[in-house]
């Protein structure tokens, strides 16, 4: 896969392509220029390094929707064997916006649920950019009941910019179908493992995430809004998102601080894009370090730990009250 | 008025009585068939307009006095105050913008919770003040709901959340988001007691509170015209770039496609919801009030 560059990424885009061309060069010239390569290689990563080491909350948001992230099935590809996609609500459709199945993790049965984008635009439409209709989180519910029943652990992978905004997913209660699904696994007796891979937008993402361990990515980001939804509504104006990005406390850094997350997950030099088979690597190591944490309790006390673990969301104060 | 009178010249008229001046807010005009409405009536109408019966936002005190019998109120949760977790500014600071709406609204935040009885019948209501940053649940929202529910949970008794609200407090980010799965799992302890959850959709009903509890209700009731609906009618005009149909979103809509229940006009609230939660707890009927 060729590299994309984003914006801000453009001065390294410019050493890569200066890179190129030498080694093109150096294919038929007598000079060798190898050692120029990799000092402007070197130049390169360090550079990168540089880069990512600052990223603003906003330039994170960019990471975390790159178009060459792993997406679910990419790790599903490389963390888990003998996957069986599971298909469909079993009362209206199969949403391609969710994927989900059985499958082994180190040579253990579980289900694998999770958003699913797509990478060139027959794919992007296919899969509904991740937005999920109702009946994509029908199926989820229905693949996590299926695995309550037969006792194994469930994965959720997150990755979407929001359960989709259309008439036939209102038509067909999308607000029913996601809060169902925070019901359901509020009281599911096997373990909830949840990770958010790239974008966690909203409710959309919730709806698969209600958990006992919840893991992010170093550059994915969980929110109530997108950062554009909450500039145009703050501040009337969409181009303000990033200053909204900056204040909503998105990224995985920040929610860790704020308590909200058990754990962020590293990715390498520049991105988790950059190397899919040793990010998954590093994200299996969280997830099996996850499972082995969760694995000794038995499912009254799962349910009655994470219900606890949910009614301590929230910052308030008491006041004492006058009579 | 006697043939005299109506003869008798304007001025004359107002010669006789030195006319009164016309207090502010006095009339009203009802947005929805443009009825032009004495005040004091509509009030006595529970906000109903007589003539078309479109049903006005009202704020939360208002309408549970209206739900609840007048004695044996209390009040919980009202000890849980909003705090600025993120420190968070856009044009204006959160702490700002809170302030304000106590100051507009008389409420700590967008939730008020009673105990109370509904015509003798003993129950817990939560009531969103739309109000208060436009109802928006963040984390008192989400802590006052909790209370209310164990409230309810220690003395078995069925609980009424009626919902005006856009969603999800953007100021407060992922606490906010975290509150749908907080109020809703603590729905799955009050169904485990098999109390009753009765959820009343008013006007608006929207986003994140929507896509939580709101449809989790063992009986879901909606007011009649009430805007019910995960996104905004302006983010699905934008993302399908269509007209939407007419009423879409609109309880009877919502009916229609087996969303809820049933829709209940406010007038008949308080008789109806007591009428369910005697069928669900298996109480003989009520006698009605002479």
């Amino acid at each position: 896969m060729k590299p994309i560059f984003l914006d801000f990424e453009q001065p390294i885009a410019e050493l890569e392509q200066k890179i190129e061309q030498l080694r093109f060069v150096q294919d038929d010239s007598a000079v060798d220029i190898s050692e120029e390569i990799s000092r402007l290689e070197a130049k390169s990563q360090a550079l990168q390094k540089d880069l990512y080491a600052k990223l603003s909350p906003w330039q994170v948001a960019l990471v975390a929707r790159h178009p060459q992230r792993p997406y679910t099935l990419d790790y599903v590809q490389h963390m888990f064997t003998d996957f069986e996609e599971l298909h469909g609500d079993r009362s209206f459709a199969d949403d391609h916006a969710i994927v989900g199945g059985l499958a082994r993790f180190n040579g253990q049965s579980c289900m694998v649920i999770g958003h699913q984008k797509g990478r060139d635009t027959k794919e992007k439409i296919f899969r509904n950019f991740g937005m999920p209709r109702p009946e994509g989180y029908r199926k989820a519910l229905r693949l996590m009941k299926l695995a309550e029943k037969f006792g194994v652990p469930v994965f959720t992978f997150v990755d979407t910019p929001g359960a989709y905004p259309g008439i036939d997913a209102e038509e067909r209660g999308q607000s029913e179908a996601i809060g169902h699904n925070l019901y359901v696994m509020a009281e599911l007796k096997v373990p909830i493992i949840s990770t958010v891979i790239g974008e966690g937008g909203s409710g959309g993402a919730l709806a698969i995430a209600v958990c006992d361990q919840l893991l992010m990515m170093q550059y994915s980001t969980y929110s109530v809004i997108s950062p554009e939804g909450c500039a145009s509504i703050l501040w009337k104006s969409a181009e303000k998102a990033v200053e909204a990005a900056e204040v909503m406390g998105i990224t995985a850094a920040r929610l860790k601080t704020l308590g909200l997350i058990d754990k962020i997950v590293n990715e390498p030099a520049g991105g988790a894009h950059r190397d899919h088979r040793a990010t998954a690597n590093s994200l299996k190591r969280a997830l099996s370090e996850a499972l082995r944490q969760l694995s000794d309790f038995t499912p009254s006390q799962l349910v009655d730990r994470r219900l606890e673990r949910v009614m301590a969301y929230g910052k308030f104060k008491e006041i004492a009250l006058e009579d | 008025m006697s043939w005299l009178n109506k003869l008798l010249p304007p001025k004359i008229k107002r010669s006789e009585a030195p006319r009164k001046s016309v207090p502010e807010g006095l009339w009203s005009k009802c947005p929805s068939c443009e009825a032009v409405l004495y005040m004091t009536d509509l009030e006595q109408n529970a906000s109903v307009c007589p003539k078309c019966n479109h049903h006005n936002r009202i704020n939360a005190r208002t309408r549970l006095d209206m739900l609840l019998d007048p004695e044996g109120r209390f009040e919980i949760g009202s000890e849980v105050m909003p705090v600025d977790p993120l420190k968070f500014k856009d044009s204006r600071r959160y702490s700002d913008r809170l302030n304000q709406a106590t100051e507009d609204t008389g409420e700590g935040d967008a939730l008020v919770v009673l105990q109370g009885s509904i015509n003798t019948v003993p129950v817990v209501v939560a009531c969103f003040e739309f109000e208060f940053l436009g109802g928006s649940m963040g984390s008192v929202v989400g802590e006052r709901f909790v209370r209310g529910v164990h409230a309810a949970l220690e003395q078995r008794l069925p609980f009424i959340c009626i919902t005006a609200t856009g969603g999800a407090r953007m100021q407060e980010g992922l606490f906010s988001l975290m509150q749908m799965a907080k109020t809703t799992a603590a729905l799955t302890r009050l169904s485990k007691k098999k109390l009753p959850f009765i959820s009343v959709l008013t006007d608006p009903t929207m986003g994140g509170v929507s896509a939580s509890f709101a449809f989790m209700g063992d009986v879901v009731i909606a007011e009649p015209g009430a805007l019910i609906g995960f996104a905004g009618p302006r983010v699905i005009e934008q993302t399908v770039r269509e007209k939407l149909p007419q009423g879409f979103q609109r309880a009877e809509f919502l009916l229609e496609k087996g969303a809820v229940d049933m829709i209940v006009d406010r007038r008949e609230m308080p008789g109806r919801i007591a009428a369910l939660l005697t069928l669900l707890q298996r109480q003989p009927a009520l006698v009605a009030a002479s």
